[in-house]
């Protein structure tokens, strides 16, 4: 084996594209999930967002209007999810399921035009001054917008969560429901706001794929990566910043072990290939072991319908 | 008594009816292992199944299930095609083998073509292309091409097809180039654009300038464009969106020929179980345009080892050729038997790395 022939600096500045797609889809949904709501369908509202936003990209010649575009897409297609279980109070682990197979089915049908074409080109933002440091800077300063707007969007989760009175009653609708609404909070249009806000980022994570990491629009491009964000929520303990580590983990592990393959190493790949999920499993055993502070942590009403009058 | 009677020719119209129905449209399906968007593999396929409804037009009906995963889901679609009434159902992929030899035990009216597969039975025939012949061409390319004498090559998993695909491709590397190293990546899919890109993106951070990719989407050929000056070669389909460069050629499968010969033989009765494998000389393996991004003289060559191949002059396992470990497998001038290469589970000298068991 070469350890040498692996570009360390290029592979940790890979993992934080490879990382950003499940990043953006985990952090909308742990939003989801901390107003009590189970949307399983992030896989759909993702490949949504990837086909409308290359569609809008191309047609606009602009990524910035594509990324809008796959944000309001994704926040569109949950607001199906939203109907049906908030107001027709359907079971929300049978509709994100059905979600996911009504994503992948509309996008495969909105994509039919789009096969083989090239993508728009995404700017890469060369931070002046930060990315001319050695080592760091093409680590950290010379990625695309999206890639900062992501790490953004982490940070604004979790002050909101944490410091503000909108993050307050978010959690409170999501630990105690009836407590919420007999406190006056419109616990059914918070919800529907929370699963908004993560369709929108599902969407944005989507179109990543589609116009930064791949970039072209192929039929069923995500590939799982919903499942993985869904994962990692849990893996996260619905903690923003955890999100954050736990996806550049899972994303590092996948580029790592392509790297490693690449280099020779003598190490059968199978179990390469398995580091990521293996990993994933260790952390969450070495969490929940902590006298169950992991299990404490999921909200209260998570997957459980309200409806005012019971 | 009256009643019987209606029963009966009312059974007896609908078997008429339906005999007649039968008799005036054969029904063939697919099964597919990836979207037929993909660009590459099921792409092809699905070209190949609309040539067999344009040729026949009327008298064929075609059935496909895209995106079908390899293993127990696809007995089930095969079940539900041939339960469906299809004459004849091709399975397109080396990991349907089981299901179709399963499946085909049930239904021993229903005739199925199982593509890249090693085994047969009374009502399973099977059928591959000589993709070796083109990887030989491209091996040749990247070896006269790459400047810093690494090529990455994308594998899906380590079966014979893919293995003989990276052993041709290497050893016409080597031949023009005693310095060339090949890279080789397991990816344990045949379609994830997300994996195959930054399967391309670590060959290419390590300094491959030629990707070769066994993976079914474009998503390594965007990859390359993007770093720029590395070149690739379509897989399965054309790819030409990306020419002239990254890629500057191309493997096309073309089942189309292949297709409309046996669902004609299914409508004539003459269909048999068959063991098809053909390469560039029947035209199942035509290689793509080669771009003005590879220089005249090695696209002479490349073009002369076509013709060569085509014509049968050139076999692209021809000794001297040792295994990996050194032991030897072809002496001076022999020629690989297609046994040996159909079940191809060793690496040729001089390839590093190991073949995952």
């Amino acid at each position: 084996m070469n350890l040498d022939a692996i570009n360390w600096i290029l592979l940790l500045a890979s993992l934080m594209v490879a990382s950003t797609p499940i990043l953006l889809a985990a952090i909308g949904e742990l939003v989801v999930e901390r107003a009590g709501v189970l949307n399983l369908g992030v896989e759909g509202m993702m490949i949504t967002g990837a086909i409308c936003g290359f569609a809008i990209s191309i047609e606009t010649q602009s990524a910035a209007l594509g990324f809008i575009a796959a944000a309001i897409a994704g926040a569109a297609i949950s607001m199906l999810f939203g109907l049906l279980t908030q107001y027709l109070l359907s079971n929300q682990v049978a509709t994100g399921l059905a979600l996911t197979l009504f994503g992948l089915g509309l996008s495969a049908l909105l994509g039919q035009g789009y096969i083989g074409i090239k993508g728009v080109e995404v700017a890469r933002l060369h931070v002046p001054l930060l990315s001319d440091i050695p080592v760091i800077g093409p680590i950290l300063f010379r990625h695309d917008l999206m890639v900062y707007i992501s790490i953004a969007i982490i940070a604004g989760v979790w002050a909101v969560l944490k410091f503000t009175r909108a993050g307050l009653i978010l959690r409170a609708v999501g630990e105690n429901h009836d407590a919420a609404h007999a406190l006056g909070y419109k616990v059914v249009r918070i919800r529907l706001m929370a699963i908004a806000f993560g369709g929108a980022c599902a969407g944005l994570g989507g179109a990543y794929l589609s116009l930064v990491r791949v970039p072209q629009w192929t039929e069923g491009m995500t590939a799982g990566a919903g499942w993985i964000a869904l994962a990692l929520v849990v893996f996260a303990s619905w903690k923003p910043w955890r999100v954050l580590i736990g996806a550049y983990l899972f994303g590092g592990l996948t580029v790592l072990q392509l790297n490693l393959q690449a280099a020779g190493l003598k190490v059968p790949v199978e179990y390469l290939s398995m580091l990521p999920y293996l990993i994933t499993i260790l952390v969450l055993v070495i969490m929940s072991s902590g006298r169950g502070r992991a299990a404490l942590n999921a909200p209260a009403e998570l997957g459980r319908s309200f409806h005012a009058s019971s | 008594m009256k009643l019987t009677t209606l029963l009966a020719g009312t059974a007896l119209a609908l078997g008429l009816a339906g005999a007649a129905l039968a008799q005036d449209k054969t029904k063939a399906g697919f099964i597919y292992v990836g979207p037929i968007g993909d660009g590459g593999w099921s792409y092809e396929h699905n070209e190949a199944r609309l040539a067999v409804e344009e040729h026949f037009g009327d008298k064929v009906e075609t059935v496909y299930q895209e995106s079908v995963p390899e293993g127990a889901d696809a007995e089930r679609a095969m079940t539900q095609m041939a339960l469906g009434g299809a004459d004849i159902i091709f399975t397109t992929s080396f990991g349907y083998m089981d299901p179709t030899i399963n499946v085909a035990a049930k239904f021993p009216d229903v005739k199925f073509e199982h593509a890249t597969g090693y085994k047969r039975s009374d009502n399973v025939s099977t059928y591959s292309a000589r993709f070796y012949e083109g990887r030989a061409v491209q091996g040749h390319i990247a070896g006269k091409m790459t400047k810093t004498n690494k090529v990455g090559y994308i594998g899906s998993f380590p079966i014979p097809e893919v293995i003989r695909g990276i052993n041709s491709a290497y050893i016409h590397a080597k031949k023009v180039n005693p310095d060339v190293e090949f890279s080789v990546i397991w990816v344990y899919t045949w379609f994830d654009p997300a994996k195959e890109a930054d399967a391309a993106k670590a060959l290419i951070e390590q300094g491959a300038d030629v990707v070769l990719q066994h993976t079914d989407s474009t998503a390594p050929q965007a990859a390359a464009q993007e770093a720029g000056n590395v070149i690739t070669f379509g897989q399965a389909s054309d790819m030409a969106e990306y020419a002239p460069m990254p890629r500057v050629s191309s493997i096309i499968d073309n089942w189309a020929p292949y297709y409309i010969q046996q669902v004609g033989k299914v409508m004539d009765g003459t269909w048999e179980s068959v063991d098809t494998w053909d390469g560039i000389s029947t035209g199942m393996v035509k290689i793509g345009e080669i771009t003005d991004a590879v220089p005249a003289d090695v696209k002479e060559e490349a073009l002369a080892m076509v013709e060569a191949i085509g014509a049968g002059e050139y076999h692209p396992f021809t000794g001297p050729l040792n295994k990996q470990d050194g032991s030897a497998w072809l002496a001076e001038g022999e020629v690989a038997d297609d046994g040996t290469l159909a079940g191809m589970n060793f690496y040729v000298e001089g390839i590093t790395g190991e073949i995952p068991q």
